[in-house]
């Protein structure tokens, strides 16, 4: 595998565990455009862990995620308030906010970036993703995973069957916001470099567009939207300018004939050949 | 008497300038299966969202059991023991029946198990699902979504969902409103069933035949107000329930 191919995979894994992140809180009915900050975090904080205080990579990814988990749920304690596109836009406000504390952080080094991470392999990108990836289609088969849906479907009517409808869209907001931070500090390890930039409006954007292309309804749906996002624009290289115009229409044409994204319950049936539920 | 499973007292509720609910004040003994009963627009709807802390009481005091419950949080409510259904029933659009069954238990069991699928992590969940299911007829449909099904069984789902969660009070919002006669005698006698197993039922119903056959004790409201209760021959005979209720039923 050549290490333009490698450098593409890798950022796939990164975009499935942004894309996941969003996946877990849409999963209560909450839609997150800012995302993308708790990625920032997740990659400032264990890169300065392990840069500055020389601790494993591995545990400063699980410190990262801690972090980031109660700073998502703290950011979801005023959310609970907003529904639809005023959560939207708080989440966006958040984001901004973020990054520019990043911009003016000048102890890792403020619109200048942060360098001197070791690098990782695509490999150890994938074990994370792939593991997360598993445990979250796990999760999709438990209780806690039916009391999101109860909570996206009807949020009333959640709370009149016993659900504790706060607790579920808090937990929610920092399993996703942790999940990010996994993300933000594989960036930063498998870049080596980053920047306040790299965190992003549009980093928020390209996760919600993944989950949205590949399938909200089912984890897997991340994976083929993160593999799609990162690799069909790199094939669709031949018709040169118009790839960007190209893609956009993909997706536009996608969003037209299955709301639901690419991959849904029914199309994972068919494909694993298990008998249609009658 | 000993204590009644619920009590309210002076219940009341205002939107507005409309007085929903005036002054309410009923029991509904253990064992039971009461009625209420009222023109469009009674306040009977309200009752029920006012027991279950799906709106604040204004006055009053809601007694589970003799437990002040009135400013509890909906879920704790249902936690101890009072579960209902919907006038305009309200299913989760993206779950199939099992699932419905599966998600509305109580919960026992640690948060961890709680996180982990349910096919290996609850066996004892599922069997009450299982169970439930076969009570009220719906083992064949299990995996289908609950929201595709014909209007009567989504009825039936949506008790049996509220059943599931072992509740010690069943609050029923016109459970046979729409159905057929055949459906609907289906129903009564679930109904009967159920209580013979110790549930207790309060049950809002039109329709009077329905009511006076199945219901020990009822209460009417109009405007708010109570204006009779009793046995449903007591009721039946009241001239002040004939004039408010039967009179205007179309
Ligand atoms: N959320 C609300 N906001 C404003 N008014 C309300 C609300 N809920 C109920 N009401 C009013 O309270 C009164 C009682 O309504 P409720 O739904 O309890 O009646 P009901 O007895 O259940 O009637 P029906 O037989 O039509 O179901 C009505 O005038 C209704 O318009
Ligand atoms: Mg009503």
């Amino acid at each position: 595998m050549s290490t333009y191919y490698a450098s593409l995979l890798a950022e796939s894994g990164i975009l499935l565990l942004g894309a996941l992140s969003v996946y877990i809180i849409l999963a209560t009915g909450q839609l997150s455009l800012g995302n993308g900050a708790f990625m920032g975090i997740g990659a400032y904080l264990s890169s300065y862990l392990t840069v500055a205080l020389n601790v494993p990579l591995t545990l400063a990814l699980v410190i990262s995620a801690i972090a980031a988990g109660i700073i998502g749920a703290i950011v979801a304690f005023p959310a609970l308030r907003l529904k639809g596109i005023y959560l939207a836009m708080a989440t966006v406000g958040f984001g901004e906010m973020v990054r520019s504390f990043f911009l003016n952080f000048d102890t890792m080094g403020g619109s200048g970036g942060y360098r001197g991470m070791q690098h990782i392999s695509v490999g150890y990108v994938w074990l994370w993703a792939g593991g997360i990836l598993i445990a979250v289609m796990l999760l999709e088969r438990s209780r806690v995973w039916l009391e999101m849906q109860a909570v996206h479907d009807d949020e009333t009517a959640a709370g009149l069957i016993g659900l504790n409808t706060v607790v579920t869209k808090i937990s929610a907001f920092a399993a996703g916001a942790a999940v990010a931070a996994i993300s933000g500090g594989l960036f930063a390890h498998h870049n080596v470099y980053i920047e306040p930039a790299n965190f992003g409006f549009e980093r928020s954007v390209d996760f919600v567009l993944a989950v949205i292309l590949g399938g909200s309804t089912v984890a897997p749906g991340s994976l083929v939207g993160s593999l799609l996002l990162v690799f069909l624009p790199e094939f669709l290289r031949p018709i040169a300018d118009w790839r960007l115009a190209a893609f956009g229409s993909l997706l536009v044409l996608v969003l037209l004939v299955r709301r639901q994204g690419i991959l849904d319950r029914s199309l994972i049936r068919m494909l694993t050949f298990r008998r249609a539920a009658a | 008497m000993s204590t009644p499973l619920l009590q309210l007292t002076g219940v009341t509720k205002t939107f507005g300038g409309i007085h929903a609910l005036s002054g309410m004040v009923c029991e509904v003994p253990e064992g039971k299966i009461v009625g209420v009963i009222g023109p469009n627009g009674a306040g009977k709807t309200t009752l029920f969202n006012t027991i279950t802390g799906a709106y604040r009481a204004d006055a009053g005091e809601v007694k589970l059991k003799g437990v002040d419950v009135t400013q509890w949080p909906s879920y704790r409510i249902v936690r101890e023991g009072i579960a209902r259904t919907f006038q305009n029933i309200r299913l989760f659009g993206s779950m199939t029946v099992w699932e419905h069954l599966l998600v509305a238990q109580p919960h026992s069991e640690s948060a961890w198990r709680r996180l982990l699928p349910i096919a290996w992590a609850n066996p004892a969940a599922q069997e009450r699902a299982e169970e439930v299911m076969a009570f009220f007829g719906l083992t064949e449909l299990r995996d289908r979504p609950a929201k595709s099904l014909p209007y009567g069984i989504q009825r039936k789902v949506e008790m049996a969902r509220a059943v599931t969660a072992r509740p010690k009070l069943l609050l029923l919002d016109e459970p046979v409103a729409g159905m057929n006669h055949d459906e609907a005698e289906e129903i009564r006698s679930l109904m009967i069933r159920l209580r013979d197993t110790g549930l207790t039922i309060l049950l809002i119903e039109h329709d009077m035949n329905f009511v006076m056959r199945l219901c020990d004790y009822l209460y009417v409201l109009d405007f708010g107000v109570l204006i009779a209760e009793g046995k449903p021959e007591e009721v039946r005979a009241n001239p002040v329930v004939l004039d408010a209720y039967l009179g205007k039923d179309d």
